[in-house]
């Protein structure tokens, strides 16, 4: 990170797109998120960071709402999207994760073909009227996946039969077809090998453009390069929320830095 | 000497090689068990397996043997004379056996002594009213060959299992001696017994295969005599089924189309039943139900297939049938004209498949990755349509192979067939009249006084191939596709 980019990026304010407050998770007896305090700024990424088992994949999935197919989990705070709680009664879980879209650890494509998979979404919300609506919604999302070209001949090849790298893809531009306003990544890139990984950093950088990208990572460095805002978890406390830059080179917090050196984790 | 007598000498004397086996062992130490190559125990169990295994081995083999040996020896003694007109050396031979098998009984009752019984010269009349009078089945006067050869086949036998009892303990002896005297500290004792135990184990499977191959065997040598008294085109294509109840008659028509319609009718009801209540109940075990209601309700589906089929028989014929006739017979629509049909055996045989699609399905559904349910989710899927366009199509194969092996259970039931069907060979579409199948056909034509020489009871051989055949290309189709299944998610 250059400090060129830094004072670029300090000088256009966001809006804030998703605001916690208080959030506490817990699985069974086990507290598994404590007093947690993060804003999601909109057309930015922000990256989640710290050791296994310190909560960030949690964290996550509280932001769609996926902990509410885990049955010995319980969330409660405040988590605001644009204004209205996503943990209101009448707010159905359903449309919220069309709005905040997730991809996984794993790539995990249907068993359907490339097309039957991106066109999976679009399909159950209806967004499209027709069959040439559709097709376009298709090409458009594996365009942003950045995958289109590898995948135009073979739409109706199994997703399956792709490599890891095109399946993580492929996964994006599922996720990106139902036009989520917030995308959740958990570790979209530790299945990856290095050349996969950087394909997909470099479409989450372009994906910034639209989305508010929220991703967790093992890998600092990949922190580093591809978000603007980094929040740091340790044993199911925020340690610290700031710049990217501000994290990795002047970190305030004493926790922080001995992670950020190798000294924790 | 009884073959439990010998079996229970060698064993004790296994019993005590065992003992001092291990005795040997430890003395050849010093008597720290830190210097010998294995533990203990395997010297032990190296000379009692070194003395069981040949000598239980010589003596199945002996067992199988010497029924062979003394046949062929003694009916060398039959003259071509004795034999009667229209009757064979077997028959005769039989009659051999049975005079034998009599008079031994008749020593042990003490209405024969043991002198008389292998007195040369005896009284053939005498000796046929003293059997019956033991109330020993002789069917009529015993003639002097019979009695003769009788009278060898008892002595040649009784020579046989002395010898045979002599030679299996010394050959347990042997074994114990040699291994004893093998046994020493730097003896691999352990290995050897695990070898052993491996070709034990390497034993029971072989049983197991050749069991199968012993039984196609038996199908496809009768199935071959049947085929040479009745010509296989009229067979399997023929398409009446009319055995004539005489016998010899010749006039006997034994075409399998009626009894494969029969059978795949009454399996397709089976199947319609089955398949879609199997299948939503997996749906609901494995998507719906909480862990709690999953774990008493998946044992309790499961009990179905743990009941006999002749219970499901009893089922149909005392309660499918009647209700069956009350709305479809003579009083309701009446398309039925009595309570057995291809309704009733398919409905209850439906439900006794119930629990194999259901279970294996439920195995399945849960064997998809969570990940793709997951993926669902979070494009916003409900779990509705989760299941349908996620997960059921990841789990169709797997589910095509729970239905396929279902459908060759449908095809091999027997019980419930002969119980709900009724028994009449019909080729008709309408599900209400009788019709049958060809298992329940097996039985009708072996039940009774069969003739085994006659097309009209060899042709159960030909039906029982047919099937075979049918259920094992079925299971191997349906093995195929659940196998191609699972390797695309592990």
């Amino acid at each position: 990170m250059n400090d060129m980019s830094r004072v670029e990026r300090d000088v256009d304010t966001k809006d804030i797109k998703l605001e916690c407050r208080d959030c506490q998770v817990y699985y069974g007896d086990t507290h598994a998120i404590k007093d947690v305090n993060v804003d999601i700024e909109d057309k930015t990424v922000t990256a989640f960071i710290g050791p296994s088992g310190c909560g960030k994949s949690t964290f996550l999935r509280c932001l769609n709402r996926m902990n509410d197919t885990i049955d010995v989990a319980r969330v409660h705070g405040s988590f605001k999207l644009d204004g209205e709680d996503i943990y209101d009664k009448r707010v159905d879980p359903v449309q919220l994760r069309a709005k905040v879209g997730m991809v996984f650890q794993k790539p995990n494509p249907f068993p359907k073909s490339i097309y039957d998979n991106v066109a999976y979404g679009p399909r159950i919300h209806g967004l499209a009227k027709n069959k040439a609506e559709l097709d376009e919604i298709v090409e458009k999302s594996l365009r942003r996946g950045a995958i289109w070209d590898e995948v135009k001949d073979r739409l109706d090849a199994p997703g399956t039969g792709l490599s890891g790298g095109q399946q993580q893809r492929l996964c994006i531009a599922r996720a990106v077809a139902t036009e989520p306003e917030v995308l959740l990544m958990d570790e979209p890139c530790s299945a990856l090998d290095p050349i996969a990984t950087a394909q997909v950093e470099e479409l989450i950088d372009d994906l910034r453009s639209r989305y508010s990208v929220v991703i967790v990572t093992h890998s600092m460095q990949q922190a580093a390069r591809v978000s603007q805002k980094t929040a740091f978890f340790h044993l199911g406390n925020l340690v610290e929320f700031g710049e990217t830059g501000q994290i990795f080179t002047n970190p305030e917090d004493p926790r922080t830095e001995s992670y950020i050196t190798g000294r924790i984790g | 000497m009884p073959i439990l007598w010998l079996f229970l000498i060698v064993l004790a004397i296994a019993a005590v090689g065992y003992v001092l086996g291990r005795s040997r062992a430890l003395q050849s130490a010093g008597g720290d068990s830190r210097h010998l190559h294995s533990l203990p125990s395997f010297y032990g169990a190296n000379v009692a397996l070194k003395t069981l295994v040949p000598a239980f081995g010589l003596l199945i083999v002996w067992l199988l043997v010497q029924p062979l040996y003394v046949n062929s020896q003694v009916s060398g003694m039959i003259p071509e004379s004795a034999i009667k007109e229209g009757s064979s050396l077997s028959l005769v031979m039989a009659e051999v056996r049975r005079t034998a098998h009599g008079m031994d009984n008749a020593v042990a009752q003490g209405q024969l002594t043991e002198e008389l019984a292998r007195n040369a010269r005896a009284d053939i009349t005498d000796m046929t009213q003293r059997l019956k009078d033991a109330g020993q089945v002789v069917t009529s006067d015993i003639t002097q060959p019979v009695l003769r050869a009788a009278q060898s086949y008892r002595i040649t036998n009784a020579t046989g299992y002395a010898i045979m009892s002599i030679a299996v303990i010394l050959v347990a002896f042997a074994g114990a001696a040699f291994s004893w005297w093998q046994t020493h500290s730097e003896y691999r004792a352990r290995n050897v017994v695990e070898q052993g135990v491996r070709v034990l184990l390497l034993g029971a499977a072989s049983i197991a295969i050749l069991t199968t191959v012993g039984i196609v065997l038996s199908l496809v040598f009768n199935t071959w005599e049947f085929f040479k008294l009745y010509p296989a085109s009229d067979f399997f294509f023929g398409t009446t089924w009319a055995p004539s109840f005489s016998g010899r008659g010749g006039s006997s028509a034994l075409g399998i189309i009626p009894l494969l319609w029969g059978t795949f009718y009454i399996s397709l009801v089976a199947l319609l039943v089955a398949v879609p209540i199997g299948l939503f109940a997996a749906i609901y075990l494995s998507e719906y139900a909480s862990p709690r209601v999953r774990s008493f309700a998946k044992p309790l589906l499961e009990v179905l297939a743990g009941i006999p089929t002749i219970v499901y028989g009893l089922f149909a014929l005392l309660t499918v049938g009647p209700l069956l006739l009350g709305i479809f017979g003579d009083d309701g629509l009446g398309w039925m004209k009595a309570g057995t049909a291809v309704m009733t055996a398919g409905l209850v045989m439906g439900i006794m498949l119930i629990p194999f699609v259901s279970s294996l399905s439920d195995d399945i559904i849960n064997a998809v990755p969570q990940a793709m349910r997951d993926g669902s989710y979070g494009l916003g899927a409900t779990q509705s349509e989760t299941i349908r366009q996620v997960v059921l199509p990841a789990a169709l194969p797997g589910i095509v192979g729970a239905v396929l092996l279902a459908a060759s259970r449908a095809i091999g039931e027997t019980m419930i067939v002969v119980l709900g069907a009724g028994a009449a060979a019909r080729l008709s579409l309408n599900p209400f009249e009788a019709m049958t199948t060809v298992t329940a056909k097996i039985v009708s034509q072996l039940t009774g006084d069969a003739d085994f020489a006659s097309p009209e009871a060899l042709v159960a051989f030909a039906l029982g191939m047919t099937l075979f055949i049918l259920t094992l290309g079925l299971n191997v189709f349906a093995l195929y596709i659940v196998r191609k299944y699972r390797e695309q998610y592990e």
